[in-house]
């Protein structure tokens, strides 16, 4: 189950994109629809507008930050496939805070990316613990901590935050209360785009510095690579691996307060975001690189806010973005594929290179 | 290897004398209000569909390949199942409900050969060929729904009518427990759970899969295909959970409506409390069905409104770490799970 980062990561994301958007036409084609007018819709739905590009940005807000979150975790080796659940609880915790604190901006920003921060963290450092201190796997021990939140906020909801109508989700927070910031909505003409993009921004430079300049993303990256040798050389592993988890749950609950009380301005309740996985796509396309997570969100972002226009003007079902993610996913997965493919392309070049290589000597050795 | 042995001894017998501790004290709580006979009928009817796909994932990964796809295939053998028997049931009413289970376990094994694909062929990342699989169940199943039935949501009108066993029902106090008003599928169910225990503890052929799961190297040494048998065991996997969906559908559920709702997941966390054995998964699963069904039905039965639902539903997953933590430096996981051979 070890999660490995190939070199060649770009030939081969762009390989399983590429893939994933023939299986994405094929299934559109299945369906009797014809598959360019389809993504025609598709990517206009994500693009055609000021409004829409605000509403793509403030997806791809969401998806950057749960693909750090994934991306920082498998640096250090582990994969943290628990960024719903930690979404949900930062989520939760930067919705109370837009409920109760009144502050002046700057404050109340500070203290609600605090208040998901330390949400999210505190879901992702139990795993962590587990793995550091008794070797469960972070795999299933992030699967339980997500259906505990799950089911934890199913009930907290309906109790403490209750919407005077419906049963399913929390009251709605004031749009003041919210990320979403006049000025931002100017420009864009309305739509879901808010702060957020600028938290996501900071993240992908903060953690590009804490992996490529400090001791403390060398020692991540080390243990991420060789555990054993990591130890050897005097490496803690143990805390690092907490810290790692720590900070990854963190991030994805600043996603989770991007999406809950940014995008949305509610929760619902028995709903896992189905964001959390998608991080793992953003996280496998951008090879695990902040900056590479920051372009793969943005793809990601186009995909899920072109959607619900595609399906307004074709036959499509909206479901078919979701599809062509998880097929891409399905293709990073088993990149050994192209990696062969690639590998081969190579090979024959080098084969010849060598061939002619050969018959030079042979004819140098048969003058002797 | 005798370490290995001794090992195996005390930790089986230990788990079965938790479970059944357990799930004494539970039945006695139950039956102190007169409760167990009104909640005992939902709660098997809650864990059969997690007792077969826990039972499918044991397949999987006795044979050493990590399935975490069994939500997506649960998902699937859901669909599949739905889509027949709303096709099927004005035409032929007797037979609409086993051919709607029988699709959904091969749609399911189908499903599951992508799974298979990657992890055994291709030796991919069983982690994320997994959640790919989950994702892609998710997308496509109601994909399907939305262009073949209309809607996202598939309803059939039959469901599986309860029945009293003939003899069995009529033995005073388990009699009326467990042999009155049962579903057909129910026993479909325990017969593929004893089924599937002979088949691997009791047979070559599983003691063969087994290995394939400790040591893949030393089974082939032996002249046995791995990849043949690894292929078996997930496709087995997803066969099952095909069947668990197809179970959800037709006993309480009657509605294909695009999720599972983390049973795949639950099925996992039993498979794992369970200690990956046929007998620990049963009692497992029936342990968190009957959690799951008290969470269900505590606001209806005041008795039970002192304890807070979210207890019981969160419980499952709570008490599989602390198993993990338990049961951490001696852990009945196979041992190559998850690496490719």
């Amino acid at each position: 189950m070890k999660v490995r980062i190939k070199s060649n990561a770009f030939l081969i994301a762009v390989s399983a994109v590429i893939l994933g958007l023939i299986a994405g036409g094929l299934l559109m084609l299945a369906i009797g629809s014809n598959p360019f007018t389809g993504f025609y819709y598709l990517f206009r739905g994500g693009l055609m507008s000021m409004e829409r590009i605000g509403n793509t940005i403030a997806t791809a807000i969401t998806l950057m930050l749960v693909g750090l979150s994934v991306a920082f975790a498998f640096k250090t080796g582990l994969f943290n496939i628990g960024a719903s659940g930690q979404m949900l609880v930062g989520g939760l915790c930067a919705t109370l805070v837009a409920h109760y604190v009144f502050l002046p901006r700057p404050l109340y920003l500070v203290v609600i990316i605090t208040a998901a921060f330390l949400g999210g963290a505190a879901w992702g450092i139990i795993p962590g613990f587990l793995k550091a201190k008794f070797n469960v796997h972070e795999v299933v021990a992030t699967i339980m901590m997500n259906w505990i939140a799950y089911w934890s906020v199913y009930y907290f909801v309906p109790i403490y935050l209750k919407a005077p109508s419906l049963e399913t989700e929390s009251r709605s927070i004031a749009i003041s209360q919210t990320l979403r910031s006049p000025w931002l909505s100017k420009i864009f003409g309305g739509g879901y785009i808010n702060v957020g993009i600028f938290v996501a921004i900071a993240a992908v430079f903060i953690l590009k510095f804490i992996l490529d300049k400090t001791t403390l993303g060398f020692e991540l990256k080390a243990v991420g690579s060789n555990r054993f040798c990591a130890e050897y050389a005097g490496i803690k592993v143990n805390r690092n691996v907490i810290i790692s988890m720590m900070i990854a749950g963190g991030l994805a609950g600043l996603a989770g307060m991007t999406y809950y009380t940014g995008y949305s301005r509610n929760i619902q309740i028995g709903v896992l975001p189905q964001m959390g996985f998608d991080g793992i796509a953003v996280a496998l396309l951008g090879a695990s690189n902040p900056i590479g997570v920051l372009f793969s969100a943005f793809f990601f972002g186009i995909l899920q806010s072109g959607k619900g226009f595609m399906n307004a003007m074709t036959e499509i079902p909206p479901e078919i973005a979701d599809t062509i993610i998880a097929t891409i996913i399905y293709f990073t997965a088993t990149s050994v594929l192209f990696k062969r493919f690639w590998d081969a392309v190579g090979r024959r070049s080098k084969a010849k290179a060598l061939q002619n290589q050969e018959q030079a000597d042979g004819e140098g050795v048969s003058h002797e | 290897m005798n370490d290995k042995r001794k090992k195996y001894i005390f930790t089986s017998p230990l788990w079965i004398g938790i479970y059944i501790l357990l799930a004494l004290v539970l039945l006695a709580l139950l039956s102190m209000n007169h409760l167990a006979r009104l909640i005992l009928p939902y709660a098997i009817a809650y864990t059969i569909p997690l007792l077969v796909t826990a039972l499918g994932g044991l397949y999987s990964e006795r044979s050493g390949v990590t399935n975490l796809g069994l939500e997506g295939l649960m998902l699937v053998g859901y669909f599949a199942s739905a889509l027949t028997i709303r096709f099927t049931e004005q035409s032929s009413y007797a037979l609409a409900l086993p051919l709607g289970l029988l699709v959904g376990v091969i749609a399911g094994a189908i499903f599951s050969m992508l799974h298979a694909f990657a992890s055994i062929n291709l030796k991919a990342d069983q982690v994320i060929s997994g959640t790919a699989i989950n994702m892609l169940a998710s997308a496509i199943t109601v994909y399907l729904a939305r262009t073949i039935a209309g809607s996202g949501n598939v309803r059939i009108m039959l469901g599986i009518i309860r029945k009293d066993i003939p003899v069995l029902s009529k033995i005073p106090g388990i009699g009326t427990l467990f042999f009155t008003q049962t579903y057909w599928s129910t026993w479909v169910a325990l017969i593929v759970w004893g089924a599937s225990w002979f088949l691997l503890y009791k047979t070559s052929f599983g003691l063969r899969l087994r290995a394939c799961g400790e040591h893949p190297s030393a089974v082939a040494s032996a002249g046995v295909n791995v990849y043949k048998m690894r292929y078996f065991g997930v496709g087995m996997s997803g066969a099952l959970a095909g069947l668990g969906g197809g179970i959800i559908l037709i006993t309480y559920s009657g509605e294909f409506n695009g999720t599972v709702a983390g049973l795949g997941f639950l099925s996992i966390a039993a498979l794992i409390f369970g200690q990956w054995k046929p007998l620990g998964i049963l009692g497992a699963t029936f342990f968190f069905g009957t959690a799951t069904t008290i969470a269900n039905v505590s606001q209806v039965i005041p008795q039970l409104g002192i304890i807070p639902p979210v207890i019981f539903k969160v419980f499952p997953y709570v008490v599989t770490l602390l198993a993990l933590v338990a049961f951490s430096k001696r852990s009945a996981a196979p041992k190559a799970i998850g690496e490719p051979f």
